[in-house]
């Protein structure tokens, strides 16, 4: 008792970069004043591939795939969103079955999300049971995709112009009998969690972000939504066929980690409701037709016509070789992806490959924010913070 | 918002702060906006209180590189206005010893995205409280997204058996980096084509 208080000094401890509850690679310098976090130095960098140089060397097509692999939990929505800039760089338009195809997808990349982040956040506070619940449906979806695409996870699947292949009918009547089946899996997430008392002990009134920082932070997605803003690019700017789907944003009152748990949990529901509309219009006429433009400048003919036409031939030659060349300019094109804003700032000097790429991750800027969520709390709360954030560390370094 | 609209919210902000804003460009239904990269504060402050603009969410920092002209980075920057339902694209010229403010004090989310400017370009931001590193890997050299760093990079990593540890060294290729370069030489490509080189400049 007798000691002088200068010599108290704050604890500082490392979490990570190999640790359960850092979905990945952070590795985050925590000081800490008895179980009170006084600061918090996130680490990242990690898992930097040098995403963005890589593209510069690579043509439109080659790209793609690079994608993929930032946001490993839902693939098809980062794609989109290089799909898109691209296409508005080169004024073309998706034909129709393309566009419900893509928006049936990147549902099915928003569940896929969400279902594992609100499970593994369960799992970050203690409970075991929702990620095997959880994981059952996943495993289901990433058939589909690989029904699609030829892979479970690394798509690449969307072009610019459209969608790589059109969906054969037996898959569009399976994705339609999962639906309703999943729902009544998110109801038993919900018995399961939401009037936990030991989740809500956990989440209610932790990481509570006010609106108004939301937005300076660069904050996007369900990370405003949870503080009251009734902000989806989905809605707001719609891109492909959102304007003619109809489905409700859930919004927080609190801004704590439990109303961002509740609104990712109703999210999963109105992806629901999108993927049977998308059903609903890919199996009526005005459905059918080609999934990606019929320009051969940008997309490649048919292997049956490539037997017989010659120019068919040279075309598909120039495409895989040379690849598009994309119009000068410069364009901002951004998605709802599930973890929220994902842009892509593209510059094209009128070659065959970007000059410049720029990745927005949502992830990023809302990782940054750690240090100001955390400064103040509990330590087990990093984790049930860190949680909520949705954070995965492929398109944090990308 | 449609280009009328844009092309109205550009003149005003260019009107409304001579000197720090020179010119603005509408083009894919998107607004851009050259601006002094030493009034980038005052800019941002004016996009983020005028209840014209309304630009409160901060969206992105980026840098571009363009080595043959004088100032070599576009320092770029992204805002959205939830209220106008429409994003800005803020550009100014830097180069290497340029010394743009920090906009920490006016958005605090542009901490990370300024240290990544910083790391993978060299763009300098002063006002910032911690310029270190942020992607790249503790004592790394160099700033790998300029034109003139090599793909490969300089130094390879690997752990070795015999000293128990992670040694760093030169980058050894087996082959020589093939760049693939099939710009087709009737459109685009504007150099000499391999084995062409003695046909001289085109006239």
């Amino acid at each position: 008792m007798n000691e002088q208080p200068e010599q108290l000094r704050n604890f500082t401890i490392n979490f990570g970069p190999q640790h359960p509850a850092a979905h990945g690679v952070l590795r985050l310098v925590l000081e800490l004043d008895g179980e009170v976090v006084a600061r918090v130095d996130p680490h990242i960098g990690l898992l930097h591939r040098g995403t963005e140089k890589l593209i510069e060397q690579k043509t439109y097509l080659q790209a793609i795939p690079y994608f993929d692999r930032l946001d490993y939990v839902a693939p098809m929505n980062q794609e989109h969103a290089f799909c898109l800039a691209a296409e508005k760089l080169l004024g073309i338009e998706v034909p129709r079955r393309g566009q419900l195809i893509r928006v049936l997808y990147c549902e099915i990349g928003r569940i896929l999300s969400h279902l594992l982040n609100v499970t593994t956040q369960a799992m970050d506070v203690g409970a075991l049971t929702p990620p095997l619940w959880g994981f059952e449906e996943r495993e289901k979806l990433m058939v589909f995709y690989e029904r699609a695409s030829g892979s479970r996870m690394h798509a690449a699947f969307f072009r610019v112009g459209g969608v790589h292949q059109d969906l054969p009918q037996k898959l569009v009547d399976d994705i339609e009998a999962w639906c309703d089946p999943f729902l009544k899996v998110v109801d038993d997430l919900d018995r399961l969690l939401t009037a936990n008392r030991i989740f809500k002990q956990r989440n209610v009134d932790i990481g509570v972000v006010p609106l108004k920082e939301a937005w300076e932070w660069g904050f996007s997605g369900v990370m405003v939504r949870g503080s009251g803003a009734a902000w989806d690019l989905r809605k707001s700017q719609p891109y492909e066929c959102y304007a003619e789907m109809d489905f409700d944003i859930p919004i927080g009152k609190n801004g704590d980690c439990y109303d961002r748990y509740l609104i990712r949990m109703e999210e999963m529901r109105q992806s629901v409701r999108i993927m049977k509309q998308c059903i609903q219009k890919l199996n009526a006429p005005d459905g059918k037709g080609p999934v990606v433009v019929e320009d051969n400048k940008v997309a490649p003919p048919r292997r049956g016509e490539m037997k017989r036409s010659m120019e068919a031939l040279i075309h598909h030659f120039k495409l895989y070789t040379e690849g598009v060349h994309v119009p000068e300019g410069e364009v901002y094109a951004a998605v709802e992806a599930p973890k929220g804003e994902f842009g892509v700032y593209l510059i094209s000097d009128g070659t065959n490959k970007p000059y410049k790429c720029k990745i927005r991750a949502p992830g990023f800027a809302h990782l940054q924010a750690m240090d100001h969520i955390c400064r103040g709390h509990l330590l087990a709360d990093v984790s049930a913070i860190l949680g909520s954030l949705d954070i995965v560390f492929g398109e944090v370094d990308r | 918002m449609d280009d009328a609209k844009l092309d109205a919210l550009g003149q005003t902000i260019v009107s409304a702060l001579p000197g720090a804003a020179t010119g603005y460009q509408v083009a894919f239904n998107q607004l851009a906006v050259d601006v002094e990269a030493s009034k980038i504060v005052e800019v941002v402050k004016y996009l983020r209180d005028d209840p014209n603009c309304r630009f409160v969410n901060f969206t992105d920092i980026t840098a571009a590189d363009y080595p043959s002209r004088e100032k070599r980075f576009d320092v770029i920057y992204h805002f959205l206005s939830p209220t106008l339902n429409t994003r800005i694209r803020l550009k100014a010229q830097a180069d290497e010893t340029t010394q743009v403010p920090s906009l920490i004090e006016v958005f605090p989310g542009a901490d990370w995205f300024e240290r990544e400017a910083y790391d993978l370009y060299g763009v300098f931001f002063v006002g910032h409280p911690d310029m270190r590193r942020i992607l790249t890997d503790y004592g790394f050299e160099g700033h790998p997204l300029r034109k003139d760093f090599p793909l490969t990079g300089f130094l390879e990593v690997r752990y070795d058996d015999q000293e128990k540890r992670v040694v760093y060294e030169p980058v050894r290729l087996n082959q020589e980096f093939r760049k693939f370069d099939f710009l087709s030489p009737w459109e685009g490509a504007d150099y000499p084509l391999p084995g062409d080189e003695k046909a001289g400049p085109k006239a």
